[in-house]
């Protein structure tokens, strides 16, 4: 589980991109953080994975307080979480095989474990056969898929993917949400920050929307609430809504 | 058990990562090897040179010599009574005794004064020892020591020797020696720079790397552990060439130090490193190289985190 009470974040230029923020998402959830530019999704991504620590406020992930976690403790806490990045964060003088690769030789996973856990990873993302390719022969689509493989080899139990498909064109954008989707299936959660509306349209999913550093919109509240209110008079109407707290 | 082999699986990635890094740029590496092994050999070959004046001095072990002068009429078996007694002294490499008339027989072959000496009616010289002290014991003390025990006999008459040139020599010696570790500090914290900067420049060609690495969950171990390889690499390197340096150094002296030697009669051979020198600078290159990458990852490393 992930929450966040109360959480502002000001950087040392003095900007504030967060201005207390709460909110709790679930083992299992797919949330999209959507918002303009500037309006503090990837700060709240940033947060998750202990890139920056809170200015106030406190954010618990995988019930630890990541403010009060130790030096010492954050590579452990980081490989427990995949991270996607729009532009990808690949290792270009590395073949495919060692991008992918890097999250279980940092654990210590014997290699014949690493072999068979790369080759289903970049099965799962269809990529399986361009092991020796250089990220640079790929099409951007399938560099941000490497990224994914990278991500999800390690199998967290957490997924965050900042912009993810800000590069791809609308088609590929789909696929890529749907290799996403697929592990949230699986029980991972899964956060997305993106800025295309319609992308989040498409999939459903619940929204957390971010302004000026501050929770605009949460579209899982609204359907908890309008599900609190439909609960008592019609039980029947609660298919379309999200029961998975 | 698997944790074991894990780890050094992990150790063995690391060291053959770092050996093939090294290996593709080969000038750069070359380059920099040179630079150790220049810094490495200038203190080896001092560390030599002094090695080699102490050996010579030891050689010339006959110039430490001194003489036991006895009173006239002191019975030759008190003369031997005394050497033996002094045999038994730590410091002493050996003492011989020479009678008066062994002593005027030498004199009369190397004086020419042959015919002068037949017209004494009676020997002029004393019985005498000749000591040598052992090469442990050659320092200006222990012969000014030696020298008193002697002169401490009511029957001795003189204590000849020049001790005022043992003092200069090891004198001489004390200035080299302090001389050398000067040099080593010296040199060795130039190694320590040389390797820590390139270190420090490797790290920024490879902050990409580092970032993604701590990103997926890489520790400050895991991420530091090639460039401690990389630095035990280039110490090593680098001392294995300031011995081939070294020894190349030393071959080109060899014939002239020699014919040098043989020009004062003696026949005196330059001591090399030996193994037992290849191995101290080996080790003493592996532990800067080691060294200086460990204070360079230690100060660079911290300040590198994953920005997303």
């Amino acid at each position: 589980m992930i929450s966040f009470e109360n959480v502002a974040k000001r950087y040392p230029n003095g900007r504030e991109a967060l201005g207390g923020v709460t909110f709790t998402i679930q083992p299992g959830e797919f949330v999209f953080l959507t918002g303009r530019s500037g309006a503090g999704k990837s700060s709240v991504l940033k947060l998750i994975a202990l890139l920056e620590r809170p200015s106030r406020g406190t954010v618990t992930v995988n019930g630890q307080n990541t403010g009060k976690l130790k030096a010492g403790k954050i590579p452990a806490f980081r490989r427990a979480i995949g991270v996607v990045f729009q532009d990808h964060k690949l290792l270009l003088d590395r073949p495919i095989y060692d991008n992918v690769a890097l999250p279980l030789i940092v654990s210590g996973t014997p290699l014949k474990e690493v072999d068979r856990r790369v080759r289903a990873a970049l099965d799962q993302v269809g990529l399986l056969g361009r092991e020796r390719s250089s990220p640079l022969e790929l099409s951007v689509g399938e560099q941000q898929r490497v990224g994914i493989a990278r991500a999800v080899i390690s199998r967290p139990q957490l997924i965050i993917a900042d912009e993810p498909t800000g590069n791809l064109d609308p088609g590929l954008a789909v696929d890529i949400m749907w290799v996403f989707k697929r592990f949230q299936e699986v029980g991972v959660t899964v956060i997305i920050a993106s800025h295309d509306p319609h992308l989040v349209d498409q999939f459903g999913e619940r929204e957390i929307v971010l302004d000026a550093g501050r929770i605009a919109a949460d579209t899982y509240r609204e359907r908890h609430a309008k599900r609190m209110t439909a609960l008592a008079p019609q039980p029947s109407v609660l298919p379309d809504i999200d029961l998975r707290t | 058990m698997s944790g074991i082999t894990s780890y050094g699986t992990r150790h063995l990635q690391a060291l053959f990562g770092s050996a093939g890094r090294l290996a593709r740029s080969p000038l750069a590496t070359l380059l920099t090897l040179i630079v150790i092994a220049v810094a490495l050999a200038l203190p080896a070959g001092l560390a030599l040179v002094v090695n080699n004046v102490r050996v010579a001095t030891g050689d010339l072990g006959g110039a430490l010599d001194f003489t036991v002068h006895f009173k006239r009429g002191t019975p030759i078996e008190r003369v031997q009574q005394l050497a033996r007694g002094a045999r038994e002294r730590p410091g002493i490499d050996s003492i011989t005794v020479k009678t008066a008339d062994e002593a005027l027989a030498e004199f009369r072959e190397a004086s020419g004064f042959g015919d002068a000496l037949s017209a004494l009616s009676d020997n002029p010289l004393p019985h005498h020892l000749i000591v040598r002290p052992a090469k442990s014991a050659s320092g200006p003390a222990q012969i000014e020591s030696m020298r008193r025990y002697f002169a401490a006999f009511p029957e001795v008459e003189l204590v000849q020797l020049d001790l005022d040139w043992v003092r200069r020599l090891h004198s001489l010696l004390d200035v080299l020696r302090r001389a050398l570790w000067v040099v080593i500090s010296v040199l060795g914290l130039g190694v320590l720079a040389v390797i820590g900067n390139t270190i420090r420049l490797e790290i920024q060609h490879r902050r990409p790397e580092i970032e993604v690495t701590k990103l997926v969950g890489g520790s400050n171990a895991f991420v530091r552990r090639p460039f401690l390889y990389t630095g035990l690499f280039y110490g090593v390197g680098g001392a294995l060439l300031a011995c081939l340096i070294v020894i190349g150094g030393l071959s080109y002296l060899e014939q002239a130090v020699g014919e040098l030697s043989a020009q004062y009669g003696g026949r005196f051979v330059m001591t090399g490193l030996g193994a037992r020198g290849v191995g101290i600078l080996v080790g003493a290159g592996a532990s800067l190289g080691w060294l200086g990458a460990l204070i360079s990852t230690g100060r660079h490393l911290r300040r590198i985190e994953p920005r997303a």
